[in-house]
């Protein structure tokens, strides 16, 4: 068999697992779609779940999960940020910084189902914070983290050291390069990383399940004192959040309309991470576009 | 100024020739003496010792691998991280090669344009005057007129005027090799330094280029390093042989090129290898 023919094999083969791997989410994406879209409706969007009856939404799932979010990334950029920073501008290869990125590399292997159990020794129950918006943030941040620093590293790694040099060139420190000259570049990159992380902390339930629990209280939607009870912003309440909804209609739900409720929150939530990986394709290109041309 | 290697047997050609400038009215600026730079345990330069005239133009020439940007870099520090640079480099009467000596602000006396021009992801405009914003310089006609100065040196002003928030990054090569130049001379250095500044240029750009030099050489030292032996022929006044790590000639350019005193300088600049 000559090497011309070998090659076209080859390339064949590829393109057919590409082309089953495309095939397979599309699959899994339509059926979700099809199943659950015909349920999704303004009404279904913003109203409490009910536990008994028919008619419930998903409303206080879909505030929780946004807020969540909001909480966790507020509290592991800055760390995420911090560290890439250390480790690819500042640490010289020596055994600390192997260390850091060892850890790193196993605290991003770790089952998140290991990191929700931790969370719940840890935070929940050692720390006090109960079932808890803050324990649950406080576990994806721990989910997020090595993702997120990874991926602000390598955004990093995108920027030319010539840009490095040419700062230092003209009389900056390293603090100023890196902050004036290599962050700014590195902005497009960085924020495609941090929605794309966003899509995976939207979506993640394992972690959540025993830290920011399996209840949704009904919210008072006029409070947003953060410190009353029923305010959507307590940081100290319960909150299921859409993922950790799923799974437990699914596992436990004894509402006459579980299955329809399960599908279209199922829908609910694969349209809103497509709307992640979208919204950090677009914002990505067009922050790059922006600093690149007039 | 003559050194015992210099003075050859007759009917052989010495090892090494090595002539500084002595003209008074462009005195030393700058001077490396007992220079030494490794690599880890390798040495890169084992005898770089030059004086630099001021407002002149030194070429330092030879093969690649030499060590002319090992050598230049190490002018400013810009090796502090990468490599050990041994010995004095004199600026001004102050040894720089020092750890108590202000870098930040010695890289600002003498500055640096690379070899692939390095345009900042910001406007043209932003491109040099966001390091004056950094130093304090932060009142808006002031920061005009800098900006407007420099890219006049730098031959790019009458390109640019009316674009200056257009990104510095949709600049064509030679427009961003002189927006380098305007930045590395906005911050008014003393000395600037100069790797290969026109090697991604196109022969039009590179003569632009070579204009520009000649005129800044008025107000700055420059220190370039070519592997165009017509450039370094046509721009500058001195020429510094590299070869190996050292250097084994260095004399007016004239001298060089016309009169070669080392045979491997002499091979090397009629282009019998490298
Ligand atoms: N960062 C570096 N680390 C190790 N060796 C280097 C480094 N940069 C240059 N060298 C070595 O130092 C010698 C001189 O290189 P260089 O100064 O780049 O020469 P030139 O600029 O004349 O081409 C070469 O042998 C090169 O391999
Ligand atoms: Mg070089």
């Amino acid at each position: 068999m000559n090497s011309k023919v070998q090659n076209k094999i080859a390339i064949g083969v590829l393109y057919g697992i590409a082309g089953v791997v495309v095939l397979i989410l599309l699959a899994l994406v339509g059926y979700i779609l099809v199943s659950g879209l015909p349920k999704v409706s303004w009404h279904f969007l913003t109203t409490p779940a009910k536990a008994f009856l028919k008619g419930g939404g998903i409303g206080v799932q879909l505030f929780n999960s946004f807020y969540l979010l909001i909480l966790a990334m507020l509290i592991s950029f800055p760390i995420a940020l911090g560290a890439a920073i250390y480790l690819y501008e500042y640490a010289k290869d020596n055994w600390v910084t192997s260390v850091v990125r060892t850890a790193i590399e196993i605290l991003s292997s770790l089952p998140s189902v290991v990191v929700g159990l931790f969370g719940f020794l840890f935070f929940v129950v050692k720390l006090r914070l109960g079932f808890s918006i803050l324990s649950g943030a406080f576990a994806l941040t721990f989910f997020n983290l090595p993702l997120l620093t990874r991926s602000i590293e390598d955004s990093l790694h995108t920027i030319d050291d010539k840009q490095r040099e040419g700062g230092l060139a003209l009389g900056l420190s390293r603090w100023e390069t890196v902050t004036r000259v290599i962050l700014p570049a590195a902005v497009p990159s960085i924020l495609t990383g941090v929605i794309l992380s966003a899509g995976r902390v939207f979506g993640e339930a394992a972690a959540l399940i025993y830290t920011a629990g399996q209840s949704a209280p009904a919210l008072n939607f006029m409070d947003w004192n953060p410190f009353n009870i029923s305010s959507p912003l307590n940081p100290m309440r319960p909150a299921e959040t859409l993922a950790v909804h799923i799974w437990k209609i699914n596992s436990e739900g004894i509402m006459p309309d579980a299955k329809a409720i399960s599908s279209g929150s199922s829908a609910v939530l694969v349209i809103a991470i497509l709307l992640f990986n979208l919204a950090a394709r677009y914002l990505g290109k067009r922050l790059y576009k922006r600093l690149t041309s007039a | 100024m003559f050194m015992s290697s210099d003075i050859a047997k007759p009917g052989t050609t010495p090892e090494r020739h090595i002539v500084q400038p002595t003209d008074a009215q462009h005195p030393t600026v700058l001077s490396t003496e007992g220079l030494h730079v490794f690599y880890g345990d390798k040495e890169a330069i084992y005898e770089g010792d030059l004086k630099f005239a001021r407002n002149q133009i030194t070429a330092l020439i030879g093969a690649s691998g030499s060590g002319k940007s090992t050598f230049l870099r190490s002018l400013n520090r810009m090796n502090d991280r990468i490599a050990t640079v041994k010995g004095r480099i004199m600026y001004r009467g102050v040894d720089i090669n020092q750890p108590d000596i202000d870098v930040y602000e010695m890289r600002r006396r003498i500055g640096m344009v690379f070899q692939r021009p390095n345009p900042f992801a910001k406007s043209i405009y932003d491109n040099i005057a966001f390091a004056l914003r950094l130093r304090g310089v932060t009142a808006k006609n002031k920061l005009d007129e800098i900006v407007e100065t420099s890219l006049r040196q730098a031959a790019l002003w009458d390109q640019v005027k009316d674009e200056l928030d257009k990104s510095a990054l949709a600049l064509s090569g030679g427009q961003a090799q002189r927006l380098c130049i305007a930045r590395a001379i906005a911050v008014k250095p003393d000395v600037l330094l100069l790797d290969e500044p026109a090697s991604a240029l196109d022969p039009v750009s590179t003569s632009q280029l070579e204009d520009t030099l000649l005129k800044l050489k008025q107000h700055y030292t420059i220190i370039i390093v070519t592997h165009n032996m017509q450039q370094a022929a046509r721009i500058s006044e001195y020429t510094a042989f590299f070869n190996q790590g050292r250097v084994l000639e260095y004399d007016t350019t004239s001298q060089i090129f016309t009169n070669p005193q080392v045979q491997v300088t002499s091979d090397y600049v009629s282009g019998n290898f490298g």
